[in-house]
């Protein structure tokens, strides 16, 4: 089994959330901007007047990379790493599946995909938009 | 915006360098061993005893000694301790000094024995963090994650990478310290050799080693009595934007990091980019010294590809980077490369360097630590000549 997050407090919606098939992400009331990864404050305005809502889950792969060489041996390669520029502005790291690494592309129409890892954990992989 | 004054460190030297030996392994050394021997090796190489060091920062990756167990091993008398790394540990002894807050300083670091699962990547490139580990990152794809946003905006080449790599593997090809000495590389061998994280080949990518490394640091007027030559700290400073390997590598927030640093280290030193006669650039992964090139004002944004070709960065270049062999090819071991940036910087201004790698009339260098993708530059600029 690949390593696993260990959900924490501040991110433990976040986690539930991927668990019931929903991309939530914190939001600041007072300048609307969307935050991630989690934290205690705006990193723009530094309220802390935050809430949990919920992304579209898709966005536009920003920047990636194919791995050839794994980070451990539970992680099957190739596999291809990407930064994903989200509809509400924030990024976000996944794994982009259901592509053929050679066809991952900058600008490339991307959305969430949640597998159950475990009991405790639905990983949000990213799919090419239908 | 600034109006630091000139020789803000009030002539404080290095006037001890020192590396120990570098190895893929060192089975038969301990990181105790290794620290010791870079401190006695440091204070030897500056003349000095240490009945005359009153500071000290020292640090291991395994067995993670602390300053304060350096001044227990030092015999009580190094009250004053530093807590940083590399060159935000010389620049933190510097200030030490120049505020009087101690005189002399040894400063070392070791590490071996750290990477024995090696069906996975060394433990320092892959902590186990939150929202990064889970996707199979590791540092040469976070690296690459920044190299491939600045390929795709302006065209970067993979030979322009490749060049990097070579130009730098070269030197180390002919340093008989380094890890890699022997090992001749070509930008072709770059491209040929096995992708790892693209657009990083193998040879993109620095290796990892064992060894550790010291030097001292006192008072100009200390070193008077020394028969050494004594290397300047002109500036320096850190840019530190976040915490490494725990969000993404994002090119249009962390892109630039360093470029504060340097503007201040040139306004410190009141010199500029084509007052520099060594780079010795932490040099994790080949485009990192492209973008370092960019950001510290060697050359345009987005015209680093272009600048590092005719061998521009090569020991008979205008602009010689990593001169010892740096990262990918003298030695990557635990924390102790980042201290290795200004001993290479000290050896080669002392003109203590094989005389293939020798830069000729080499008087201001500059040197890094960090990088884009592990959003954080510590920059400092050292020379022969007494500000």
């Amino acid at each position: 089994m690949i390593p696993l997050p260990t959900p924490t407090p501040l991110s433990e919606p976040h986690w539930q959330g991927c668990r019931e098939g929903e991309l939530r992400v914190q939001k600041c009331r007072e300048c609307a901007t969307h935050l991630f990864i989690p934290q205690p404050a705006c990193t723009n305005c530094l309220s802390q007047d935050l809430e949990w809502v919920l992304s579209s889950g898709r966005g536009r792969i920003y920047s990636f990379t194919v791995v050839h060489r794994p980070q451990q041996v539970s992680f099957e390669v190739p596999y291809a790493v990407g930064i994903i520029e989200m509809e509400e502005g924030f990024m976000m790291l996944s794994n982009i599946v259901e592509c053929p690494v050679d066809d991952v592309a900058i600008g490339m129409e991307v959305e969430v995909e949640f597998r159950k890892m475990s009991d405790e954990i639905t990983l949000p992989y990213f799919r090419p938009s239908a | 915006m600034s109006t630091a004054s000139r020789n803000p460190f009030h002539d404080v030297v290095i006037v001890g360098a020192y590396n120990t030996e570098q190895a893929k392994m060192l089975p038969d050394r301990t990181e105790a061993d290794l620290l010791i021997e870079a401190i006695r090796g440091a204070l030897d190489n500056a003349g000095m005893d240490k009945s005359q060091i009153d500071g000290v920062n020292t640090s291991t990756w395994k067995t993670g000694w602390s300053s304060r167990e350096g001044a227990y091993l030092l015999g009580g008398r190094p009250s004053w301790t530093g807590s940083e790394h590399g060159i935000s540990g010389v620049l933190e002894a510097a200030a030490a000094i120049a505020t009087g807050q101690c005189e002399s300083v040894v400063m070392a670091s070791a590490q071996c024995g750290e990477y024995v699962d090696r069906s996975a990547t060394v433990t320092w490139t892959r902590p186990s963090n939150e929202f990064v580990e889970c996707w199979g990152l590791y540092t040469a794809a976070e690296f690459a994650l920044i190299a491939q946003r600045h390929m795709h905006l302006y065209g970067t080449k993979p030979e322009a990478l490749a060049e990097v790599a070579s130009a730098i593997r070269m030197n180390g090809a002919r340093n008989p310290e380094a890890v890699m000495y022997g090992r001749e590389v070509t930008p072709q061998d770059v491209l040929d050799s096995r992708m790892v994280a693209s657009p990083y080949h193998l040879l993109d990518c620095c290796i990892n080693s064992e060894g550790g490394a010291g030097i001292v640091m006192t008072t100009a007027e200390r070193a008077r009595d020394l028969d050494v030559e004594p290397i300047y700290v002109l500036g320096g400073t850190g840019d530190k934007q976040g915490m490494s390997y725990v969000t993404a590598p994002v090119w249009d927030r962390y892109g630039d990091v360093g470029a504060r640093a340097a503007r201040i280290a040139f306004e410190q030193c009141g010199l500029t980019p084509d007052d520099v006669d060594v780079l010795e650039l932490y040099d994790p992964f080949s485009f990192e010294v492209i973008r370092q090139l960019e950001a510290y004002g060697f050359c345009k944004l987005g015209e680093g590809g272009d600048f590092v070709m005719d061998g521009r960065l090569r020991i008979d270049g205008s602009h010689p980077v990593a001169t010892n062999g740096g990262l990918m090819s003298f030695s990557h071991a635990g924390v102790t490369q980042l201290l290795q940036k200004p001993i290479a910087a000290v050896q080669q201004l002392r003109g203590e360097v094989p005389e293939v790698l020798k830069v000729p009339d080499a008087r201001v260098a500059i040197t890094s630590n960090g990088g884009a993708g592990a959003l954080f530059v510590d920059l400092m600029m050292l020379g022969k000549d007494k500000p």
